[in-house]
């Protein structure tokens, strides 16, 4: 998943002392060990740097949105409190062909959007279709385009979308192209979440402003660059959720600013992690104790290398810079709140080996490769971040440690659409991935490779920065998405990754770590945090 | 008075109208793609050139100028490409605090500039006149940035006295009109001594004395209007500079107005926005020349008359 | 030829260039330029004048202090300004303060930065861009506004009016914000800030002279020398601009310090120069989500820019009194 404005690099998952009280992983659906049960009511406050774009679930794609646009809406099927699929606006999982081309899904009766009107499949139709459709531009299209008949939707040869149908006035199938094992996943994500067509066409382009859903919550007030805030839901489907009566999400308030706020009492919950210069600070403070949870996310950043660049069209450049980069200086940079990377998937994205090994740290290993280049006398090139703190500063350490090897490199800062848009074009030659990139969209392998290393992604304006097109490998990896066998589907993309490292695509510098920062009356059920969405707002409650 | 009124104001629009066609021109050669930025980072490739289409960013440049003029007049500034709304909302959204700011601002300028001043003036000379000198040309030297986050760390954050940063009460206004104004204090109060001293030494005052009028008298009826007459002008040249000091306190509290938006909005190249941010700070200048010009006019009577 | 008493001059001169001799910037700590003009030997009376005062005198001394800091710092830097130590960060990453009172571990007199590098250092090769900056923009802007203010007062008619009218539409621009958009078309570098900030500030000296041509203009020894045959170009050059230079050295050394104040605050606000180049609004800019833990990393590099754009200023002001002492505003 890329971040449009992630604030701090620095992201860890653990599990919150709440559920170390109780030992160990939390399962899915007990109430964490020792902790009391929710109490309903309550209004929260959570403060975020960056303002909400958008609340509409085709359109939005950062951190800051997702988890507020979960607030307003569902998708047919949801994740527990872990990484397992639940069905949610579906009644239960849906059924699949033997052939693994066809789901039907069962709709759950009775869900009303906060119009007041019913949910029923043509409003699934509707959903996919619209998220497909061009005039929307939606970056999830890309998770859609299997569905049989989508891609000539898309290039207008049909007026609609022949794999969606809607069966009756409660069941929905999709026909696809090819076995996909991800299809569920693509179904719980954000991108899949029902809107009511009537609402969308009554609100065009304001419909990012004024989100009609079926979610927990409804929008009361959106106060531009200040405020948005939430009431709960009194017809939510769910009984008994949403714990909280009100949730407010304020924005522009820098990090150490809502830090502060946070100590004072004057809200109870950050948005972004905790700032690096308080960070010594509130971890020594036993006032600070239980306060902070510690979500490890299934991320990993990168220096974006792209391959058809010159000189980085020459591998043993490319493999040059991955020796002469400090990792451990960055993760010292980020306060030790993040953990070296040495290959493409993170730790906790299944599918990772933790028996390969990598490039190590070893600048004159670095420099005979770029003799063996040619490139005795180093040469210039230029790397792009984003201005937000703490990114610069790593930013200057990539340049000393290329410095060291001869390599004068020029950081461009710049706002983060802007990086976005010239690294999706090509326009430099690498991009350090810091506060944008790339976090898992759903738990499985494919998630890192096809939307930022494969064939089809390999667009202007995609988020495959590398350039990168291996046609073998495409090849593979849609083979592997047919695989049924979990297991041996996870050990053969092993090969493929590490076909990617030997190619030297990236330099993968960090896992990051997302810490939250909360009062000590804020709970969740079981932690605030979630390894799919960031923040679970409807299981949230606060103890009087 | 009238006359004068719809002089400044004819005089303003060629000023506005090339400040609108100089701006338009800058952003036209900004090196990034409008559509790109507008369509947003996870377009499809189709996406792009469609926008580019709607927004008319393929029409010849006069073209696009005239469509942009057109809309401005009937009050639509753009839509912002970032926030998806439309900028005059976003401008109206923010204006008040802005507002706030710079009559804050002003109001610590002139409160504590002009009084230590003429305190100043009047005891040319004395300790007290280079001691106020001396901090006079320490407070213009000082960078405003800087002040406020000194500020920030003294009295937010050692001694918390005052909320650090964000808006909502009165107090939180406190810091940021400090750090907009001390330094204008400091020029203001070296003005004042100085039209004060040009006054002070005028025969009309040594008449008022030897007319036994008690000092203090004198200073406020007869030197303090007249010395004000030129902190008025100078006050109006002031303006640009002021504006851009408003910008930078904005961005040091995450003050929610129009400076911090414009910033964002060159950051972003977000087209639209800069186009409505500038052309709207820029008015804003023309029209506070106006009215310091009008207030001028109502000082000094010669100048209503056209005789100045 | 005798002087005209200045308070005479005032009244008689029109509005329009009571506005124009006023400059306008807050950093420029002068009030009121000259309005007089400059008969020979005015110069040296100068001199003598200045000479004699102390405070211009310890302004004139600060300034070739810090232009001297600004030659010499690699000698006087214990480190390399770009380079970023091991031991510069504690072990969780954050910034060493001061090891001056330390007898024994590295040598960081002012502390760390978030990247580790030594603070002194950077605040001393700091010196080099700013200054760099603010003469060099300043002469740029100092150029063209005499040439643009002269111009325009001198010839009059239409040149006159377009290029006032054109230096009033810049003059409306907010200075910061038309510095900040020019910086993002064009990409920052140190080069590109120079000129930007010569473009936004030639308008303030344009008017300035414009206001002293045209009082200028009508003097007699410009008649006369007009009807002895010279011609206009040569009039302006040999005649009139010489009495404008007191005006352009007092905008020249009071105009450093606001361009100083200008590349300190593009820095500051990140369109500046660029890393690992150190330039003081930079060094703040960095360092402003450390100003509770690590204060110093604020207070001294504003402290660096106070002192310097407050030692031009002060030396500034001393040189317009010598030069115009009949000017009030000076015991």
């Amino acid at each position: 998943m890329n971040k449009k404005a992630l604030l701090n690099l620095s992201i860890v998952i653990l599990v919150t002392l709440l559920a170390a009280c109780g030992g160990g992983a939390v399962a899915p659906t007990e109430s964490a060990g020792g902790s009391t049960t929710p109490q309903k009511g309550g209004a929260m406050i959570i403060a975020y740097k960056d303002d909400l774009a958008t609340l509409d679930p085709a359109i939005g794609y950062d951190w800051t949105n997702w988890p507020a646009i979960k607030m307003v809406f569902d998708g047919l099927l949801d994740y527990d409190s872990g990484t397992t699929i639940t069905p949610r606006l579906a009644e239960t999982l849906p059924t699949v062909s033997a052939d693994g081309t066809v789901y039907t899904f069962k709709l759950r009766k009775g869900v009303k959007f906060s119009n007041g009107r019913e949910f029923n499949a043509d409003d699934v139709v509707y959903t996919i279709t619209r998220v497909l459709d061009p005039k929307t531009g939606s970056p999830g299209a890309g998770f859609f385009v299997g569905i049989k008949g989508a891609q000539d939707f898309i290039d207008g040869k049909a007026t609609s979308v022949e794999g969606i149908k809607a069966l009756d006035a409660n069941t929905v199938e999709f026909t696809l192209n090819s076995p996909d094992v991800t299809f569920l996943n693509k179904m719980a994500i954000n991108f899949s979440f029902i809107v009511p067509k009537e609402e969308v066409e009554k609100a065009g382009e304001n419909f990012g402003h004024a989100p009609v859903g079926t979610g927990p919550f409804t929008l009361k007030e959106w106060k531009s660059g200040e405020s948005l805030t939430f009431e709960r839901n009194p017809n939510y489907f769910y009984e008994g959720l949403p714990y909280l009566d009100s949730i407010t999400i304020q924005v522009g308030v820098a990090p150490d600013v809502a830090l502060l706020r946070l100590e004072k009492g004057e809200i109870q919950m950050m948005g972004d992690p905790p700032p690096g210069a308080d960070w010594a600070r509130i971890t020594s403070d036993s006032a600070w104790a239980n306060r902070i949870e510690k979500q490890p996310t299934v991320n990993t950043t990168y220096i974006a290398i792209n391959t058809t660049a010159p000189p980085f069209d020459n591998l043993k450049v490319r493999q040059a810079f991955n020796y002469a980069i400090d990792k451990q200086r960055i993760v010292q940079l980020l306060n030790g709140r993040a953990t070296v990377a040495n290959q493409i998937l993170p730790p906790l994205m299944p599918g990772y080996d933790p028996a390969y090994t990598g490039y190590g740290y070893d600048p004159e290993k670095a420099k005979a490769l770029l003799k063996e280049a040619g490139f005795e006398n180093g040469f210039e090139t230029s790397i792009e971040c984003i201005s937000v703190d703490p990114q610069p500063k790593l930013c200057e350490s990539f340049q000393q440690d290329l410095a060291k090897v001869g390599i004068k490199l020029t950081i461009n800062n710049l706002a983060a659409p802007n990086v976005i848009d010239d690294a999706g074009n090509g326009k430099t030659p690498l991009v350090w991935s810091g506060g944008l990139a790339w976090t898992q969209d759903y738990p499985d392998p494919d998630d890192f490779y096809a939307p930022i290393l494969g064939c089809d992604s390999n667009i202007p304006g995609g988020w495959n920065w590398s350039r990168y097109c291996n046609k073998d490998l495409h090849a593979k990896s849609i083979e592997l998405l047919s695989m049924t066998d979990r297991n041996a589907r996870l050990e053969a993309y092993k090969p493929l990754f590490k076909a990617l490292m030997d190619d030297a695509v990236w330099v993968p510098v960090i896992n990051g770590e997302y810490d939250v920062a909360h009062s000590a009356n804020l709970h969740g059920q079981p932690t605030l945090s979630h390894p799919e969405h960031l923040f679970i707002y409807e299981t949230m409650w606060m103890s009087q | 008075m009238f006359t004068l009124l719809t002089r400044r104001l004819l005089q303003a629009i060629p000023v506005l109208f090339g400040i609108s066609v100089i701006t338009f021109l800058l952003i036209y050669y900004l090196p990034a793609d409008p559509a790109r930025m507008y369509a947003g980072p996870s377009a499809t490739v189709a996406t792009v050139p469609r926008i580019r289409h709607e927004l008319g960013l393929d029409l010849p440049l006069w073209e696009q100028y005239g469509r942009y003029m057109q809309r401005v007049f009937s009050g639509d500034l753009g839509f912002s490409y970032r926030k998806q709304i439309p900028v005059t909302s976003l401008l109206l959204s923010r204006i008040p605090y802005t507002l706030a700011l710079i009559c804050g601002g002003i109001f610590v300028e002139l409160l504590i500039g002009l009084p230590v001043g003429l305190a100043s003036a009047v005891a040319r000379g004395q300790w007290m006149d280079r001691l106020g000198m001396f901090i006079a040309l320490v407070g213009v030297s000082a960078p405003p940035f800087w002040l406020g986050l000194l500020l920030l760390y003294w009295l937010g954050y050692l001694i918390p006295i005052f909320p650090l940063g964000g808006t909502g009460s009165l107090r939180h206004l406190i810091l940021p009109s400090l750090t907009a104004g001390l330094g204008g204090a400091a020029w203001y109060a070296r003005m004042m001594r100085s039209s004060t001293l040009d006054i002070l030494s005028a025969d009309y005052i040594r008449t008022a004395h030897a007319k036994g009028l008690r000092n203090i008298l004198v200073i406020l009826r007869h030197v303090l209007p007249n010395a004000l007459n030129p902190i008025i002008t100078m006050a109006g040249l002031d303006i640009p500079w002021f504006i851009g000091g408003v910008v930078l306190v904005e961005r040091v509290f995450d003050w929610p107005g129009v400076g911090r938006l414009a910033v964002e909005a060159i950051e972003t190249v977000d087209v639209p926005l800069i186009l409505g941010t500038v052309i709207f700070t820029a008015i804003i200048v023309v029209i506070s020349g106006i009215v310091i010009d009008l207030a001028q006019g109502f000082a000094d009577p010669r100048i209503r008359q056209g005789k100045l | 030829m005798a002087l005209c008493s200045p308070k005479t001059n005032m009244k008689i001169n029109s509005r329009r260039n009571l506005i124009a001799e006023l400059p306008a910037d807050k950093a420029n700590a002068s009030l009121n330029v000259l309005s007089a003009p400059v008969e020979s030997g005015a110069f040296a009376m100068a001199w003598r004048r200045l000479r004699h005062d102390r405070t211009a005198m310890f302004g004139g001394a600060f300034v070739i202090l810090i232009v001297l800091v600004a030659i010499l710092a690699p000698v006087l830097s214990p480190h390399d300004p770009t380079e970023q130590f091991r031991d510069g960060l504690t072990l969780d990453g954050q910034p060493v303060p001061s090891t001056l009172f330390m007898k024994t571990g590295p040598n960081f007199p002012l502390g760390t930065d978030a990247n580790g590098r030594d603070l002194l250092s950077r605040i001393l090769y700091g010196a080099r861009i700013s200054l760099l900056v603010g003469v060099l923009a300043n002469l740029l802007a100092v150029t063209i506004g005499t040439f643009v203010g002269s111009i325009a007062a001198y010839f009059g008619g239409w040149l006159e009016t377009i290029l006032m009218r054109f230096t009033d539409m810049m003059m409306a621009f907010p200075t910061l914000l038309l510095a900040m958009t020019l910086v993002a078309i064009l990409k920052p570098s140190v080069w590109i800030i120079i000129l930007v900030i010569g473009a936004v500030y030639w308008t303030w000296i344009a008017r300035v002279i414009y206001g002293q041509v045209l009082a200028l203009r009508d003097r007699d020894f410009v008649i006369a020398t007009r009807a002895l045959g010279a011609g206009r170009l040569f009039t302006l050059f040999h005649h009139i601009l010489p009495q404008l230079f007191p005006t352009i050295i007092v905008w020249g050394t009071l105009g450093i310090a606001t361009n100083v104040m200008l590349e300190a605050s593009l820095s500051y606000l990140g369109i500046g120069v660029q890393p690992p180049t150190p330039s003081w609004g930079g060094m703040i800019q960095q360092g402003q989500s450390f100003y509770r833990a690590a204060p110093w990393l604020v207070i001294f590099p504003g402290l660096a820019i106070m002192l310097t754009v407050f030692a031009f200023n002060l030396f500034g002001d001393g040189l317009r009194d010598a030069l115009d002492p009949t000017q009030s505003g000076r015991s």
